[in-house]
């Protein structure tokens, strides 16, 4: 028998109509507006496009609103939106070389063509709180330096380095680039696709298990050979023109790392390289996804896998925070069939267990009275 | 001719681009004052759509996708016959019906003239005016390296 139960549309309603309330908190307290949130919680706009996996400042800042800060429900109603619209077609691929460089630094090489530019960095802030921040005071524009425009080529164009640093990453030439929007996720997968749910991936997971391989679980010795932030530009071939048509640029952060490797039956001695390439200004979910890059190309390289960093289908499958969300959510919604159904098998399950004990305990003394 | 023609087709993907990075307001009040007429048959759109971003591996290696943007795009044919497309970022449907009108004008030899100077320069100065403060701004974060000597001798 199964007896649907209906109820709580009351209790809904009003749950929904108390969140926008509260969302809007004290009255006397003026609304954000999008674009403060797009101006000024900037990196918070890029996580979500980041992770929302859409580019769209405006989309990204609404879904923060709504979901009152919280960055996982804005990511699940950002990419709630995009299913909601068609698709016109796939871009030529990115041009980082030619990028609007706004940051670019290397650990691996001083003297570089462009040099190292940090741009609007945290690094070499002393994390003090700042009461001045609090008490709004004005903000100093930014030094100007008017030097003439250098070309800023990629640290891995410029260094071959007799073979030792290994190439971009290749796939044979008909190989079509893999979409996991369009294609259910397949074990084993080339590193195009492993890299495309990278970049979507959650920050928090990624850089845990990035962090995880320094700490010598899939230990593999990296540096960052360059990290780069900045506008490129986008292009798409349509049918209607005989010219890719110009999108407008959009702000990404790429990162090389190139990890020592001493070799295996498959490749020689050498730096290899593990590769993040990530929507807006994140650098550090750009560095997570290329220790992982590298971490998940055990295999290819002839590596042992023993550390989870290394595991594809673990990393790959748990990596998405609105799945993740999702399906560990889902268990505070209502489960009372389920939980009667288990309830009933428990109750069982214990009074075949307190028999059998009583039994035990008969037997026992019958064996000692014998 | 062919090189004409290629020619031809580099300075309107040049003015594609200029129309998708310059913001809708801008192009709206430079349009107001240009005397350009702002009215023309929607063949299509505007309307907003994805498309998928695309990278190389290592930067320079197997292509990749990244992630998805919003794209909005519009066709529209001029009385004269001509017909424009635009297509920019974003979800702005004002400025892709504007931005193919111009497209359209542009392609007719009377009112080229008027696109590139009422339109095009102002919008291109303003935006090689942010690209260079830009550029300024972050050249003065360059890092300078100079070496320390201790000791005597």
């Amino acid at each position: 028998m199964y007896v649907a139960v209906k109820g709580g549309e009351a209790a809904i309603a009003n749950a929904h109509r108390l969140l926008a309330d509260r969302r809007r908190g004290d009255r006397s307290v003026p609304a954000l507006r999008l674009d403060q949130i797009v101006e000024q919680l900037a990196l918070g706009v890029d996580r979500v496009m980041s992770e929302g996996s859409l580019y769209d400042r405006e989309l990204a800042a609404r879904g923060v609103a709504q979901a009152r800060g919280d960055m996982i429900e804005a990511i699940f109603l950002v990419r709630a939106y995009r299913t909601t619209l068609p698709r016109f077609g796939y871009t030529s691929p990115v041009d980082t070389g030619a990028m609007q460089v706004e940051r670019r630094v290397s650990a691996t090489y001083k003297d570089l063509p462009g040099g190292q530019v940090l741009g609007p960095t945290f690094d070499y802030t002393h994390r003090l709180l700042d009461p001045e921040l609090a008490a709004g005071a004005d903000v100093d524009a930014p030094a100007q330096r008017p030097i003439e425009a250098e070309a800023m080529p990629r640290v891995s164009s410029i260094l071959a380095h007799e073979g030792l640093i290994e190439a971009d990453g290749d796939m044979p030439l008909d190989h079509i680039p893999g979409d996991i929007t369009r294609e259910p996720l397949e074990f084993p997968m080339a590193r195009d696709i492993r890299l495309q749910a990278l970049s979507r991936g959650d920050e928090g997971f990624l850089l845990a298990l990035g962090y995880s391989t320094q700490r010598g679980y899939a230990r593999n010795h990296p540096f960052v050979s360059e990290i780069r932030i900045g506008e490129v530009e986008l292009e798409l071939d349509v049918p209607e023109l005989p010219f890719a048509v110009p999108l407008g640029s959009i702000r990404v952060t790429e990162c090389q790392m190139v990890n020592q490797f001493k070799g295996s039956a498959k490749a020689p001695p050498q730096f290899t390289r593990g590769y993040g390439l990530v929507f807006g200004q994140s650098e550090r979910k750009a560095m997570a996804m290329a220790l992982c890059d590298r971490a998940l190309r055990a295999t290819e390289l002839g590596e042992d896998v023993i550390a989870a960093a290394q595991d594809e289908e673990f990393v790959i499958s748990h990596s998405d925070n609105v799945q993740a969300t999702g399906f560990v959510e889902h268990l505070k919604l209502p489960h009372y069939v389920d939980f009667q159904a288990e309830l009933d098998l428990v109750r069982r399950m214990r009074a075949e267990y307190e028999a059998r004990e009583i039994e035990d305990k008969a037997e026992d003394k019958r064996e000692a009275a014998e | 001719m062919r090189g004409q023609e290629a020619r031809e087709q580099a300075e309107r993907k040049a003015i594609m681009a200029t129309l998708a990075h310059a913001a809708a307001d801008e192009i709206a009040r430079l349009w107001g004052g240009s005397g350009l007429p702002s009215e023309a048959e929607l063949l299509r759109g505007p309307e907003t759509g994805l498309v998928t971003v695309r990278g190389r591996i290592g930067g320079g290696g197997a292509p990749f996708n990244v992630g998805e943007a919003t794209v909005t795009r519009a066709t529209v044919r001029l009385s004269s016959g001509q017909v424009g497309h635009s297509y920019a970022l974003g979800r702005d449907k004002r400025k892709a019906k504007l931005a193919a009108i111009a497209d359209a004008l542009w392609q007719d030899p009377a009112q080229r003239e008027a696109v590139e100077t009422k339109l095009v320069v102002p919008l291109r100065a303003a935006l090689d005016a942010t690209r260079e403060k830009r550029r300024v701004e972050t050249a003065a974060t360059k890092v300078d390296f100079f070496t320390m000597v201790r000791g005597e001798d």
